[in-house]
């Protein structure tokens, strides 16, 4: 089926211009993540099988935003489950000996359960929406399938005039194949 | 690193490549004992399914209660259930938190088993209540009626911990999936080509993708850990809010919950062994990772037996009349056989484990394992039934309790029901995690050839 244009635009964007970089191993490619930024380059894409500590540190990238998600998610959570226990036992009293009709102590098991639940839903949403609906360019950026196996890449976007400048800096730190997407 | 954390790469065939293709191969054809395992437990939930369609169609009289014991074996069910729950969460929460190497093996089922077990353990309060087709009376919601339910009843309490923990275990299990699901995307084909496409969600490995992935993977590890250990609590103060002796002790939440990953502990190595063995996994799950569980089941095994001698201590200590008659009930009175099955299955069995010699012997763990979880149910029906039947309250009152075949039938069919999902989930998704196992392989680079 045919998607009228702004459809297609959404769902089916065009390539990012750019070069692709396999590398077979790990120290090549902090190698050629430290020279791309040398050289200016600040919008590649590093793809590798498992989280690295080395890539972090070599791409110097600020804390991920999820942790606001959590947060607010958490306070959240309390919140809700201090209003639903507290309005709810005021809404229909259960009156016994003169006890307090909304008591925090037994109170204090469901706001637990509600901030952990909440906070947990939060940072799922906070991953999603940091790591798959936001990210830029998803999906229009080169990709390999050896990736998620045993292979670390790079892809850096960049118009074609530049890509032989590109490719010779991949190349050089010891990438084992180099295409042009 | 430490030196547990390298142990998958003891062998030298362990690459990242080898990492891949062995976990992927659980993914294809597995063999004839499989389907034999998988027709037995779809055996044993027909069975169960039909005792529950009786008892929706003729009552709970068809169970075995009699005053005063009217929570029985579908209640021990629940706690042996959510028991079995949480060592997947110590496993895969608590160990991830302590950065232990040897979880990466074997987090994966032990995940799973704690997403099934909970789906199981769910259905039994159901059952138990009578009329199952009110369940939703026990969600606040607006109604006609006007009411809403008691939030200082630990029934309620219990409820809200039993829904977090099944919706964030789940969650966080889907969570560690997706990158595995994604690595077994790129080297499958045909029609779990498409499935796993779909369900990685567009998971590519990239660094923004592991950037905000690691730290949320972090912050739901870090919400999991209080979670399992309220969960369990709140389940024992089911009972120990209660007046009945033997349920009203404070010492009920730590007991619950040692005891609850014990019998967790023990399902992993059961689960486990016949896993290994039909999807050839012997070089990622090894006897290290087997030792490593006995430790954990020896460990709170020993907090078992503790709590065992403290409740028996207490109860003659304190000089209370009716907490000495139900602790001479427990032990000598008529349901002494399931007493000391639990004692002997729980605290005495498991000091085997001291000896290097059976905890690193594959066929001697299985065996503990499975006393173990037959010592742990007894230990629920123990705590639930034997103080209901002896407490001494109403002299005139003790039953003689005997459950029938509606709540066995309904109990196999649980035990059928939760290795029905167990097996699909191990044959259709990575049963052992992708990317963790790699994480503790040394990394590819320049100086050393690592090749495929």
């Amino acid at each position: 089926m045919k998607l009228v244009n702004p459809l297609t635009a959404i769902f089916h964007p065009p390539p990012t211009p750019g070069v692709l970089g396999v590398f077979g191993h790990l120290d090549a490619t902090v190698d050629a993540i430290g020279k791309l930024r040398q050289g200016g380059h600040t919008d590649f894409t590093v793809y590798s099988p498992i989280p690295r500590h080395e890539i972090e540190d070599a791409l110097d990238q600020p804390v991920s935003p999820v942790r606001i998600f959590t947060l607010i998610g958490g306070i959240a959570g309390c919140a809700v489950g201090a209003w639903i226990t507290l309005y709810m036992s005021y809404d229909w009293p259960i009156v016994l000996g003169g006890k307090p009709v909304g008591s925090i102590p037994p109170y204090v098991v469901i706001m637990f359960e509600m901030t952990i639940l909440f906070g947990a839903l939060a940072t799922i949403l906070g991953i999603l929406f940091n790591a798959l609906f936001a990210a830029r360019r998803l999906g229009t950026v080169a990709y390999d399938a050896r990736f998620t196996n045993d292979k670390f890449g790079i892809f850096v976007p960049c118009e074609p005039a530049r890509a032989g400048q590109v490719e010779a800096l991949l190349r050089g730190t010891g990438a084992e194949e180099v295409r042009r997407a | 690193m430490p030196e547990t954390a390298t142990a998958p790469a003891r062998g030298t065939r362990v690459t990242y490549d080898f990492v891949t293709r062995a976990i992927a191969r659980t993914l294809g054809h597995p063999g004839k004992g499989y389907f034999a395992l998988l027709g037995s437990a779809v055996t044993l939930l027909a069975v169960g399914i039909g005792c529950l369609l009786l008892l929706l169609r003729y009552g709970l009289g068809l169970a075995g209660y009699s005053h005063p014991v009217y929570w029985a074996v579908y209640i021990t069910c629940f706690v042996f259930w959510v028991g079995i729950a949480h060592s997947g969460t110590l496993i895969s929460a608590i160990l991830f938190l302590f950065r232990s190497g040897w979880r990466t093996a074997v987090y994966r089922t032990a995940e799973a088993m704690t997403v099934f077990a909970v789906m199981t353990a769910g259905l039994f309060p159901l059952i138990h209540i009578g009329r199952q087709w009110y369940f939703y009376w026990l969600i606040p919601y607006p109604n006609e009626r006007g009411l809403w339910p008691n939030f200082k009843s630990p029934l309620i309490w219990d409820e809200f911990a039993i829904g977090t923990y099944f919706t964030v275990s789940t969650v966080f299990l889907i969570m560690g999936l997706i990158p595995d699901i994604a690595a077994a995307r790129d080297v499958v084909s045909g029609w779990r080509k498409k499935l796993y496409a779909i369900t990685s969600l567009g998971w590519r490995g990239t660094n923004e993708q592991w950037r905000h992935y690691t730290r949320g993977y972090l912050y739901l590890a870090a919400l999991a850990t209080p979670l399992v250990l309220s969960v369990h609590s709140v389940v024992s103060w089911d009972f120990a809010m209660a007046i009945v002796p033997g349920w009203h002790a404070t010492i009920f939440a730590p007991y619950f919950v040692a005891g609850a990953i014990y019998s967790g502990v023990a399902m992993v190595i059961t689960l486990l062994v016949p896993i290994r063995k039909l999807f050839r996994l012997e070089e990622l799950i090894t006897v290290h990772h087997f030792e490593n569980l006995a430790k954990l089941c020896l460990l709170t095994g020993m907090i078992v037996a503790y709590a065992y001698c403290v409740e028996y201590f207490t109860a003659w200590f304190g000089g209370n009349p009716a907490e000495r008659a139900a602790f001479w009930y427990r032990a000598f009175g008529p349901f002494w056989w399931a007493s000391w099955t639990m004692i002997i299955c729980n605290a005495f069995l498991p000091q085997l484990l001291w000896f290097k010699p059976i905890r690193t012997s594959i066929l001697a763990l299985f065996v503990i394992s499975i006393f173990v979880n037959i010592g742990m149910w007894f230990e629920r029906f123990v705590i639930i039934v034997v103080s209901l039947a002896g407490e001494p309250y109403e002299r005139f009152a003790n039953a003689t309790y005997n459950p029938t075949w509606a709540d066995w039938g309904i109990m196999a069919g649980s035990f059928g029901w939760f290795f029905m999902w167990f097996l699909l989930f191990v044959k259709n998704f990575p049963a052992v995690s992708i990317s963790e196992v790699k994480e503790v392989l040394p990394a590819p680079t320049r100086g050393t050839a690592v090749h495929a």
